[in-house]
């Protein structure tokens, strides 16, 4: 008995150790954060439009599966990702629409000025309200909704080639986006 | 030049590491008493080498030697000589090696103040010590190099980052890991302790020194840490159970377990066991601290990832060290005989019931810092564990505790009488009871909790003072018989006595905490505001220059019944360097209560939002830590630790007067 | 060493513009003033989700302001504080309340340590009961035998 209890000592902390050994791993990133609305209904919204007028609102975009990235003029990243997004919106593809975030309208149309406009439309969430209704953390980040209007994916941070290429072209290709 | 010296010194340094780690073991095995010796002649050279290699990188920092990467990156040359000398502990690399510099210390002290020490125990001891040095030396050496050059310097740094610009930040690592570090003796004690085969009251003699040494630095550490996040962060908290002031409690925890587990070995030479797991898990909790908060596991995993080797290093380390010694503990750990007897009412009864409850504590917080990271490794649910966490679950298992501590002492070995110490505390619980239904009806629709933590401060110090008056028999015998007592108490005993008073002191502190008042307001100049019995009034604004940045400083005039009481000025400061402000607050207190003001930013018609606190006896809280360090401090200068005084009364056990 | 726990993963400092502002600024506070109790208590136990074990309540980040807003509007439109609570964490999951909810997941975390000292005090009173016990060894059959033949003479 005595030889048994004096092993459970190591053995607890092998198990601490295999832990440590998992999160060394490369690819394991704890800073990874679900979204708490997966496969849920996106939250409504209806935004003044930043372009001609064209306003933005969640029911409108029914029918096909599109692609909200929530960006702003003050966001580093989201300069670092715009060049991507530009791409994938010249594929002709993939509906891109933007949400412009805590952000003054004379600035978004400057940077969309300077680098170009991917979006096919674009929501003024002056107050960030939309936002928060997502669950956004900070900007930049973009969600998936399938046909349905459900969301089914969110990516935080700028999106990189590895994720349009790994996840999020083969997530639309699932969701029957022509 | 330095700078190659110090790289050098250091590679030096993990030469005779070597060395040390492995020749006096293998004396002592082979009884080479000349073999044996080597350990202290290495554990000296060793702590030389270090201390040149940090005086090298200090040197770097005051003449702001920017060919070397590591200044270039946390110094700049309009950084106050302070932070300067402090930047070399703010970093990854410099705070390493501080690490070992004090692990090195720490041998260069053992060595020195063993002479009364058997020479293989003394042997082993300063090996195991050596074997900690030469890994922490290779990790410095191959993954965290201070004295790497730039290929082309740049004319200035990167500057620190201002928020650790700060007197109470620039002392606080060092104090925390003389604690941590300091428990490595008590770990290389514990280590020899299995090889041998041996423990006894002569071993929790030598071992309890230490301990108590750098327990004594780990509080003050700790407090030091919670006092400045008190008085930057603005809205008065001190602390936040976050995963890095965690990773500094649970050795702390566990410490206090073993100092107390450690009597009972030295006292009664039972409890050997636990005592060596606690010694063991005590440094792994240390180790775990350092690095795994260093590295940025527990707070960003990603930081720590990025550097697979130094990541993959620190595993290895932990492997070694925590998995080597616990492995050997299952091994020998058995085959330790265990002493004497006792009922579960005595003094070792009620210090097995700290231990448990120590242990379970410093449990709660381990799982509570580390399970939501556990969990999600392996695909659970992301979770956050914060202080509402920690208030459902470590702080009633303190609770016991502390009301334990005041019947604890008055409990004697082998077999205790629990109504008779019950009987003699009446007054103190008498007391206390009538303190907390005052408080109660003075709060009447306050926190009920608090009047009730208060309410244990005042038990727990009446119990202490009741402990003393009785061991001194105050009042049952003539009063100068009773002085004649006091005097010669053992300064054991009044270091015990100070430290439980400084438990009660910081109970108060923290219970008081909720009956703190707050207000926070848009002010223009001229305008005011009220706080308890207080009117703040924000009488002027003005900028002012600093020598690394520029600040809005704020005249708060606080006046009480229409005088004046006192003039704040807190500020808002700018460091251009970093683009990035920091606040700045104002504190005017005492024992009593503070008051805290902190500046917010102003709004477009120019007017300063101001926080302002009311915070009674909050100050009492880094009191008791430093009134707990205190007691460990006189406890620590107590005849019979010092050099010879073992040797010359021969076994612990021969020593009648019992300090605990 | 609290410093280095503070900033969040790196691209959370970036995307946030350095936040100045103090927690729970004057403009955001309810007329009510046991509403807006209520709605500290709330957000105290929210945490901010771009800082380090900070709530939302002592938080000076954007996003903590965003959700003291959300907290107090539902507080205000009649929500219960659960109903509050829960607006947050339909948004952002479990991970936003400081103190997770008891479920089978988070049992070793909330039931460990009792367990564990229930455990110790089992341990520790089998240890004592037992010691006395070990104490005499019983005699081999060579005593017993010697021991019979003294009693004998003796008897």
């Amino acid at each position: 008995m005595r030889r048994v209890i004096a092993l459970v000592p190591v053995a607890l902390f092998l198990v601490l150790a295999a832990y440590f050994f998992v999160v060394l791993q490369p690819g394991y990133d704890p800073h990874a954060l679900p979204s708490a609305m997966i496969d849920k209904e996106a939250p409504a919204f209806d935004l003044p439009g930043l372009r001609d007028g064209k306003a933005l609102a969640r029911d409108t975009l029914r029918g096909q599966p599109a692609v909200i990235n929530f960006f702003a003029s003050w966001c580093v990243p989201c300069r670092q990702e715009h060049p991507l997004l530009m791409r994938l919106a010249a594929t002709g593809k993939v509906a891109v629409y933007g949400i412009a975030y805590k952000d003054k309208p004379e600035d978004s149309t400057r940077l969309l000025d300077q680098m170009g406009d991917p979006y096919r439309a674009i929501g003024i969430d002056r107050l960030g309200r939309t936002g928060l209704d997502f669950g956004v953390y900070g900007v930049p980040e973009t969600y998936v909704l399938d046909a349905a209007g459900h969301i089914r994916k969110r990516f935080v941070g700028p999106l990189t080639p590895a994720d349009i290429e790994k996840e999020l072209l083969p997530l639309l290709r699932t969701l029957g986006g022509s | 030049m330095i700078v190659e010296l110090g790289h050098f010194c250091l590679i030096l340094a993990l030469c005779v590491a070597c060395i040390q780690a492995t020749v006096p073991l293998v004396g002592a095995s082979r009884r080479h008493i000349g073999w044996m010796d080597t350990g202290r002649t290495c554990a000296f050279a060793v702590f030389a080498l270090i201390a040149m290699a940090m005086a090298a990188l200090m040197h770097a920092y005051v003449t702001s030697d920017f060919s070397v990467v590591n200044v270039i990156e946390n110094s700049h040359t309009d950084k106050p000589l302070l932070y300067k000398i402090s930047g070399v502990w703010g970093n990854h690399e410099g705070s390493m090696l501080l690490w070992v510099f004090m692990l090195s210390l720490c041998a260069a002290a053992v060595a020195l103040f063993s002479d009364n020490l058997p020479p293989p125990l003394r042997a082993r001891v300063l090996s195991v010590q050596g074997m900690i040095g030469v890994g922490f030396l290779l990790f410095i050496l191959f993954t965290s190099n201070p004295f790497l050059r730039a290929p082309n310097p740049p004319a200035n740094g990167h500057g620190l980052n201002p928020v650790l610009q700060d007197p109470g930040l620039a002392f606080h690592p060092p104090f925390l890991y003389l604690g941590y570090v300091g428990f490595s003796v008590a770990f290389a004690f514990a280590v020899a302790a299995l090889i041998e085969g041996k423990v006894d009251a002569a071993w929790a003699r030598w071992v309890r020194p230490w301990t108590l040494a750098s327990w004594c630095a780990l509080t003050v550490g700790i407090a030091m840490g919670s006092w400045w996040a008190y008085y930057t962060l603005g809205w008065g908290g001190w602390w936040f159970w976050d995963p890095v002031e965690n990773a500094s409690f649970m050795p702390w925890l566990a410490g206090t377990a073993l100092i107390h587990s450690s009597i009972v070995v030295e006292k009664r030479d039972t409890l050997k066991t636990w005592t060596i797991l606690l010694a063991i898990v005590t440094f792994s909790l240390s180790l775990v601290g350092t690095f795994l908060v260093r590295s940025g596991v527990l707070t960003s995993v990603h930081a720590f990832a990025t550097d697979p080797a130094r990541g993959t290093f620190i595993l290895l380390l932990l492997l070694v060290a925590i998995g080597g010694s616990l492995a050997l503990y299952a091994f020998r750990a058995p085959k330790l005989q265990g002493g004497g007897l006792f009922a579960p009412v005595s003094r070792e009864g009620s210090l097995v019931l700290n231990n448990l409850l120590l242990s379970c504590g410093c449990a709660t917080v381990f799982l509570g810092t580390l399970y939501p990271l556990f969990l999600d490794a392996m695909n659970g649910p992301k979770l956050s564990v914060g202080y509402p966490f920690f208030d459902r679950t470590f702080v009633p298992l303190m609770v016991p505790m502390i009301v334990a501590v005041g019947i604890g002492p008055m409990l004697a070995w082998k077999r205790g009488d629990l109504l008779g110490a019950l009987q003699r505390l009446s007054v103190a619980f008498a007391v206390s009871l009538i303190a907390g239904l005052i408080l109660f009806y003075m709060t009447y629709g306050g926190p009920v909790l608090a009047v009730l933590g208060i309410a244990i401060a005042v038990w727990l110090a009446g119990a202490v003072i009741t402990e003393w008056a009785d061991r001194i028999r105050l009042f049952r015998m003539p009063l100068a018989d009773s002085v004649r007592r006091a005097v010669n108490l053992p300064r054991a005993a009044y270091g015990m006595s100070a430290a439980h008073f400084g438990l009660a002191v910081f109970v108060a502190g923290v219970s008081a905490s909720a009956f703190s008042q707050e207000a926070i307001e848009v002010l223009p100049v001229g305008g005011s505001m009220r706080l308890a019995a207080f009117e703040i009034r924000l009488q002027a604004m003005d900028k002012v220059p600093g020598p690394n940045f520029s600040a809005d400083r704020a005249t708060i005039v606080i006046s009480k019944a229409g005088e004046t009481v006192a003039t704040m000025y807190p500020e808002r400061r700018f460091f251009p360097l970093q683009k990035q402000t920091t606040g700045e607050t104002a504190i005017r207190g005492g024992l009593v209560a503070d008051l805290y003001l902190a500046l917010g930013e102003a709004d477009a018609a120019g007017h300063w939002t101001v926080r302002a606190y009311w915070k009674p006896i909050v100050s009492w809280i880094w009191l008791g830590c430093l009134i707990m360090a205190g007691g460990g401090l006189i406890s620590l200068s107590d005849r019979r630790w010092r050099v010879g005084a073992a040797a010359r009364s021969g076994r612990g056990a021969a020593v009648p007067a019992a300090g605990e | 060493m609290r410093v280095l726990g503070r900033p969040v993963a790196a691209f959370l400092l970036i995307v946030w513009s350095v936040a100045t502002a103090l927690a729970v600024e004057p403009a955001e506070r309810l007329p009510d003033p046991a509403m807006e109790a209520r709605a500290r208590a709330v957000s105290a136990e929210l945490r901010c989700l771009v800082c380090q074990n900070e709530s939302i309540d002592e938080s000076h980040a954007d996003l903590a302001h965003d959700i003291r807003v959300l907290v107090r509007e539902r507080l205000s439109a009649g929500d219960t504080d659960a109903q509050a609570t829960a607006a947050v964490v339909s948004r952002y999951g479990d991970f936003v309340l400081l103190r997770p909810p008891v479920k089978p997941a988070t049992w070793v975390l909330w039931f460990g340590p009792v367990g564990l000292l229930a455990l110790g005090l089992i341990g520790s009173f089998l240890w004592l009961r037992r010691r006395p016990g070990i104490g005499p060894t019983p005699l081999t059959v060579a005593e017993q035998q010697q021991l019979d033949r003294l009693l004998r003479e003796d008897g």
